[in-house]
């Protein structure tokens, strides 16, 4: 069903069109998150006085791990070769489910936000696994950091998450933005708290810096890049990739939950090319405001994480309180 | 009651009000003694924002009047007595960690639900279309006494207190819009008296046990073992 679509598409051009909007939506995917991470590299090292590398920086390096040979230890099973393409994949398909330039699109239908976490979920476990199947001590150290890490922020954000499927009656992330359009602005104190909780959740999963430091080796620190310390070559650009992807997944889902305003409702070029053109804005002052936190605050001790997920999960709980408490329900 | 017929200024009281509970949950997670004031200090300024707005939906001119005063009192003159007080007992560095952060937290959410239960007949009433804050107000009030009972630092504990007193004010300005401007005035100088009166305790505190760590007033002498 599209509900978007205006009527006289013949069912023969809905497939066409179907399978063309998921195609659209991956390539925007897959050759904007690399763009992303550029941009809020850039932005980053401006603030701390540096040049910092070039646009296509993140293609470069992407292009030129393909390009290697992949090493794999002696040790490894066949589930460190196939970790990569699971992680990726896993990934992708969750991207897919997010409404990324317009709503009511054919994929969103089929996936809600439960299969999105879903998704992640598995893409997750089979991270954590490979980085113990080596047997390096780095491994399996990263393996159980992400799992801590991962155990206390999913209930997060399935608590943020159901609170907008109780104003909207749907854990369908296109009907809840349907809602909120619908509706125009509307200031619900628990859809702030749930943005609160959701951009603490979106830092602790992508790795960034409160939680976990994505530029550095340092093996005090490191949860991400532990696991994916004995990846070489092609099995490396895809974890590397998949990374990329996450962190514009979380983005997109940000802006375009809780601020929808300018994503396309019906397929026509002028609001298709509008929503693409809104969508890169909004993500373009995300990645500002995430390199501004990013240089302002210093990493935490891993210890004091499980502290920083329970304020995201006080913070989700507060939402659907004041859902109930202060909206009546509705 | 649906939030969607309200006008865009009465859901921000909403926002504010909700802002207000926040702030109590972060006074309560908050270790370090400074950092207390200065959520303490953000309360108080939500809570006269909230309280000018709902004087701008009611049309109530004296409501302007005690949101001015909640501002100059709470968020700015009482926040820096406390902060000038901490400096001059040298405690700016201090900490006073809840024993169980988790715990103390989901107890302040359970309190929250226990309020709102408590208030849901009440509210039924529908008088004012800020009656739903009044459950809100009243999960800051036990959030306040949450934090007075789990704190041993003298300043937190007053922290505690007077976010106390936040949550009656934010009672009184939404559910029945403000008290009359003499109980009020009288209500703001009270607490301003209580909070020199703390700053004479807190002297008087520390130089006989050289802390401020309430608990070991329950100590006979100063050399007595830990418990």
């Amino acid at each position: 069903m599209v509900p978007g679509n205006s009527g006289g598409v013949v069912v023969g051009d809905l497939v066409n069109l179907s399978s063309g909007w998921v195609l659209l939506q991956a390539a925007l995917f897959l050759f904007g998150a690399p763009l992303l991470m550029a941009w809020v590299r850039r932005v980053k090292a401006r603030l701390q006085n540096r040049r910092g590398p070039g646009w296509l920086q993140p293609y470069r390096d992407l292009n030129k791990l393909f390009a290697k040979e992949a090493l794999v230890a002696h040790t490894a099973s066949e589930l460190f070769r196939a970790a990569p393409y699971v992680v990726f994949a896993t990934t992708l398909l969750a991207c897919l489910g997010v409404p990324l330039v317009a709503v009511g699109q054919p994929f969103t239908a089929v996936a809600d936000v439960i299969v999105l976490v879903g998704f992640l979920a598995l893409g997750r476990f089979f991270l954590a696994l490979a980085g113990m199947d080596v047997g390096t001590a780095f491994g399996g150290m990263g393996a159980s950091r992400e799992m801590l890490v991962s155990a206390l922020a999913e209930p997060a954000m399935l608590l943020a998450v159901f609170t907008l499927a109780m104003t909207a009656h749907s854990t369908n992330l296109s009907s809840v933005i349907d809602h909120q359009l619908a509706f125009g602005l509307v200031l619900r104190p628990s859809y702030l708290f749930a943005l609160m909780a959701l951009v603490l959740v979106a830092v602790a999963e992508t790795g960034r810096i409160p939680v976990d430091n994505p530029t550095t080796h340092l093996e005090l620190t490191m949860i991400h890049e532990a696991m994916i310390l004995e990846y070489s070559g092609r099995h490396l650009a895809l974890m590397e990739w998949a990374a990329q992807l996450k962190l514009m997944l979380y983005g997109v889902l940000i802006v375009n939950v809780f601020l929808p305003w300018g994503i396309a409702r019906e397929v026509s070029l002028a609001a298709v090319s509008f929503g693409l053109f809104a969508v890169v804005a909004k993500l373009l002052l995300l990645g500002v405001l995430l390199a501004v936190t990013e240089t302002v605050l210093a990493k935490m001790r891993l210890f004091r994480a499980p502290q920083f997920l329970n304020f995201s999960l006080l913070l989700a709980l507060l939402g659907l309180l004041s859902h109930v408490i202060l909206e009546g329900g509705a | 009651m649906i939030l969607t017929q309200l006008t865009l200024v009465e859901q921000a009281v909403f926002v504010l009000a909700a802002l207000v509970l926040f702030l109590s949950f972060s006074i309560l997670a908050q270790a370090r003694l400074v950092a207390g004031i200065h959520v303490f200090a953000w309360q108080g300024a939500v809570l006269a924002g909230a309280t000018g707005l709902v004087a701008l939906v009611d049309g109530e001119p004296h409501l302007l009047v005690s949101a001015g005063l909640t501002l100059a009192l709470k968020a700015l003159l009482i926040p820096w007595m406390l902060h000038r007080l901490v400096r001059r007992l040298e405690l700016e560095r201090h900490l006073d960690p809840l024993p169980r952060p988790a715990v103390a937290l989901m107890l302040g959410a359970a309190l929250v639900i226990f309020s709102y239960w408590v208030v849901v007949p009440i509210e039924r009433l529908e008088l004012a279309t800020t009656r739903n804050i009044l459950s809100l107000s009243l999960a800051v009030v036990l959030l306040g006494l949450l934090i007075m009972v789990t704190r041993r630092q003298a300043v937190t504990q007053v922290i505690g207190f007077m976010s106390m007193e936040n949550g009656l004010f934010l009672a009184a300005a939404t559910a029945t819009h403000g008290m009359p401007l003499v109980v009020e005035l009288g209500v703001a100088f009270d607490v301003l008296v209580a909070a020199v009166l703390f700053g004479v305790f807190f002297l008087q505190i520390s130089e006989s046990i050289e802390s401020l760590d309430v608990d070991r007033l329950n100590r006979l002498s100063a050399w007595e073992d830990e418990p």
